[in-house]
């Protein structure tokens, strides 16, 4: 067996373990640390496809930015485990359907599926040599030149989400003192401190 | 002999032998570091600083580390175990991967990645968890707010990182740490350097590091005033020692990030004399004596300035440096400082 296959059942086995362990998982911290686990493997594997850029990407957005952020909220909530069991009768049925209907996708994707008509003449175009192109500028190539709308298109829409996010969330209280640093920056001596010539007996009026 | 080094095992020999010198010079260089930080900060407060073990205290760090080794672990009763342990080897282990990716010279390098400086900046920004792990798993307040103070740190200035990052790139049209490096080579040396055309970025670089590695002045997880030690209070012995050794060895890295994208790696700053690993090693050295200098020199920040910096300060800067580098690049201003493309173009 060559380092290749070795890594690659290697990831495979750890992404697919981990991904079980996500579900089996009874702490909810446990369940986000085990799914970091599987994007890891996942981005392992995008290595031995030779999709370096993407497994980066993955590890970047995914585990370091998303996950990260998962975890805070699974950390901070105030989880109570006896009434996530007691609830579980009352779920298996819906849970049930929903695995059935993934299960059918599934199913339709191994028997009935056919290729697009386009798929076949995308798979014959051009490509360039393999040694001269490195996959980063080769994705960048296409993005921004083919597909530079819906790059900017999807985009928009994460901007529009972000914007929403920040709307929903943001609120104004009122009698909070803010620090305000541009006018502490702008503030001088002459105008802020007063020296008055208090006379003894009599203090300040 | 040489075909056993052409053989898949001989390989595989030979990028262990790497990994472990590159092991030993990082563990032998952060015995050192710490002596310096430690001697730096002494200084300045006109204190002596280690003085005692081996001859002007060289040895006191390896003195420390067996002390931290040879102590009892303690693991907090309502702790949860596995995690707990895990969160100092995480912090280590990550730490020291990072530097599989980094050139000490041309071709002196472990693995050559097209996607070298992501690889490093994917690999700093799993750091984080071994903060949030230690926190969580020690199931105390203070560690949990400690964790928590670092984990919103860290993420908010690698965007900061992030961008800077980008503006280099699109001025090298590579992410491969050595063509950055070949891309500075100029005939002017020192000034052919990229600190000058991105000398702001350099500067939100640098302070990006110190927050990124949790350094004063944002050394806000680890607080003593406020939060005892922050994550690693509940943590004693060998897995505390894991902790201490996983942040000095991400300072360093910061120093040879710094050298390397900025400062020209291991190109020599008069034209004429030979280029070499030594420079490299000489930059980080520089470059860890400024972060020691600031340890001593500058007082803690408050949060949420901490967050304002991060948010309204360097994200903005450093996302118009990237549109103005755009800029600059497309229509070679400025004699071509900007577009030094390695490839493609």
């Amino acid at each position: 067996m060559g380092i290749a296959a070795f890594a690659f059942y290697l990831f495979a086995i750890l992404a697919v373990g981990s991904g079980l362990c996500v579900v089996v998982a009874r702490n909810p911290v446990h369940a986000v640390l085990w799914l970091i686990l599987a994007f890891l493997s996942s981005a392992g594997l995008f290595v031995l496809l030779g999709a370096e850029f993407v497994a980066m990407l993955l590890i970047i957005v995914y585990v370091g930015a998303v996950a990260v952020l998962f975890l805070f909220v699974v950390m901070m909530l105030d989880v109570n485990f006896a009434e996530f069991r007691a609830g579980m009768a009352r779920f298996v049925p819906v849970g049930l359907l929903i695995g059935l209907v993934l299960l059918m996708m599934l199913g339709l994707a191994f028997a009935e599926w056919s290729p697009s008509v386009v798929a076949p003449s995308l798979r014959q175009a051009e490509t360039p040599p393999l040694d001269a192109m490195q996959n980063t500028p080769a994705l960048g190539n296409l993005i921004y030149t083919k597909y530079v709308y819906l790059f900017q298109a999807a985009g928009l829409i994460l901007l529009v989400a972000m914007i929403g996010a920040i709307i929903l969330t943001h609120r104004k209280r009122e009698g909070i003192k803010r620090q305000d640093i541009v006018a502490q920056i702008q503030r001088d001596p002459a105008e802020s401190i007063k020296l008055v010539d208090v006379p003894s007996g009599k203090g300040l009026q | 002999m040489n075909e056993f080094f052409d053989s898949s095992l001989g390989v595989f020999v030979i990028i262990l032998a790497q990994c472990l010198a590159m092991t030993a010079f990082v563990m032998i260089s952060l015995l050192f570091l710490v002596y310096g930080d430690r001697k730096i900060w002494a200084a300045v407060q006109m204190r002596r600083g280690p003085n005692v073990v081996g001859a002007f205290g060289l040895l006191q760090s390896v003195a420390d580390a067996l002390k931290y080794v040879l102590k009892e672990i303690v693991i907090p009763a309502s702790s949860d175990r596995a995690v707990f342990l895990l969160a100092p080897l995480v912090s280590f282990v990550l730490a020291i991967t990072a530097w599989a990716a980094i050139p000490f010279a041309d071709g002196w390098v472990i693995a050559n990645l097209n996607v070298g400086i992501l690889f490093i900046f994917a690999v700093s920004s799993l750091e984080v968890y071994g903060v949030i792990m230690g926190g969580w798993a020690s199931n105390s307040k203070y560690p949990f707010l400690g964790s928590l103070r670092s984990a919103a740190q860290m993420i908010s200035y690698e965007v900061s990182i992030g961008f800077i990052i980008v503006g280099i790139l699109i001025s090298t049209g590579s992410l491969n740490l050595t063509e950055i490096v070949r891309a500075q080579d100029g005939p002017y040396g020192f000034f052919s350097w990229y600190w000058l055309p991105h000398l702001p970025m350099a500067v939100l670089f640098f302070v990006s590091a110190l927050a990124e590695t949790n350094r004063p002045p944002f050394d806000l997880p680890e607080a003593e005033s406020e939060l005892v030690a922050g994550y690693q209070v509940e943590y004693s012995s060998t897995p505390f020692l894991l902790f201490m050794a996983g942040e000095y060895i991400a300072i360093f890295l910061m120093c040879a990030l710094m050298s390397l994208l900025f400062f020209g790696g291991w190109l020599s700053p008069v034209p004429g004399l030979p280029d070499g690993a030594l420079w490299m090693v000489a930059k980080m050295g520089f470059f860890f004596f400024l972060f020691a200098m600031v340890k001593a020199v500058v007082p803690r920040y408050r949060y949420d300035q901490l967050m304002r910096l991060g948010w309204k300060v360097f994200l903005p800067l450093s996302l118009g440096w990237v549109a103005l580098t755009g800029l600059f690049a497309q229509y070679g201003w400025f004699g071509g400082a900007y577009v030094r493309w390695a490839i493609g173009g």
